[in-house]
């Protein structure tokens, strides 16, 4: 028992060892180290796959018809459009909504800890655009997306 | 001076909805003045958390595509009529809100 014990602190002990060796050697960036921390790199990105590699060091997504977007087909105001998403995958961890054609596509990153998979709020939209979720369940990134035409733009015209 | 919030619950799919609204301009840092031509500096909220019966139900880190004055929605599957919410936010220039219900599907 003793001796378990002590393998296991052995074990924690050159784990953080290592975390620390790669943190200082600048291996891991602040957003990861802290989770809390808002991601500026990811929302700083200017394309969909770059955001999302920000986020999750990989941009793997698999189109999933678990994913509901409700959202107008055709906005008249780009500077509120009322956006939803709900999902009834398992496990979610996050939800990520991006604009594509919009200058800094992500709008939000939403970490669940005990809430439902459902997220809501307007987006500003610069012109038509397709508008992505990206949902994290299960250690997997799904997507699934939908376009929204733009009348008039939403980023101080 | 703090800033205008306001929070509502309702019932949703059987489950209790939590919105809140901020009023907050939501600045991009893109736009320039029409007269002076100079940027407007950047002033959006990054980050608004849920708290359901003080525990954080959930937390968003929002950008600058996220509308002016931002009217964000969360579910809570185990809410129910009574429990305690609450919202707290803050903004890239350290401003910081919040505001708090009790649940009424």
């Amino acid at each position: 028992m003793t001796t378990m014990k002590r393998r296991t602190f052995l074990k924690g002990t050159i784990a953080a060892g290592v975390v620390l060796a790669a943190a200082s050697a600048g291996l891991l960036r602040p957003a990861r180290a802290l989770a809390a921390e808002w991601p500026e790199g990811a929302f700083e990105s200017r394309g969909i796959q770059e955001a999302i590699k920000g986020l999750y060091g990989a941009s793997d997504l698999t189109p999933s018809d678990a994913i509901q977007i409700k959202a107008p087909l055709q906005a008249e105001n780009g500077a509120q459009v009322p956006f939803a998403v709900s999902t009834s995958l398992p496990d979610v961890k996050n939800i990520n909504v991006l604009v594509e054609a919009n200058a800094r596509p992500l709008a939000a990153n939403m970490r669940v800890e005990r809430a439902a998979g459902f997220f809501s709020a307007r987006l500003k939209m610069a012109k038509t655009s397709d508008v992505h979720v990206v949902v994290r369940s299960g250690g997997k990134l799904y997507t699934a997306k939908q376009h929204i035409k733009v009348t008039a733009g939403g980023c101080g015209g | 001076m703090a800033r205008k919030m306001k929070i509502r619950t309702r019932t949703q799919e059987g489950m209790i909805e939590v919105q809140v609204l901020v009023v907050h301009p939501m600045e991009t840092g893109l736009r320039k003045d029409k007269q002076t031509k100079e940027t407007i500096p950047a002033h959006f909220i990054q980050k608004i958390s849920l708290y359901h019966n003080d525990a954080l139900a959930v937390e968003a880190d929002l950008g600058i595509s996220i509308s002016e004055d931002p009217l964000i929605g969360f579910r809570l599957p185990t809410a129910k009529d009574g429990d305690k919410v609450k919202v707290t936010w803050s903004d890239n220039k350290g401003e910081t809100g919040e505001i708090d219900t009790v649940v009424e599907g």
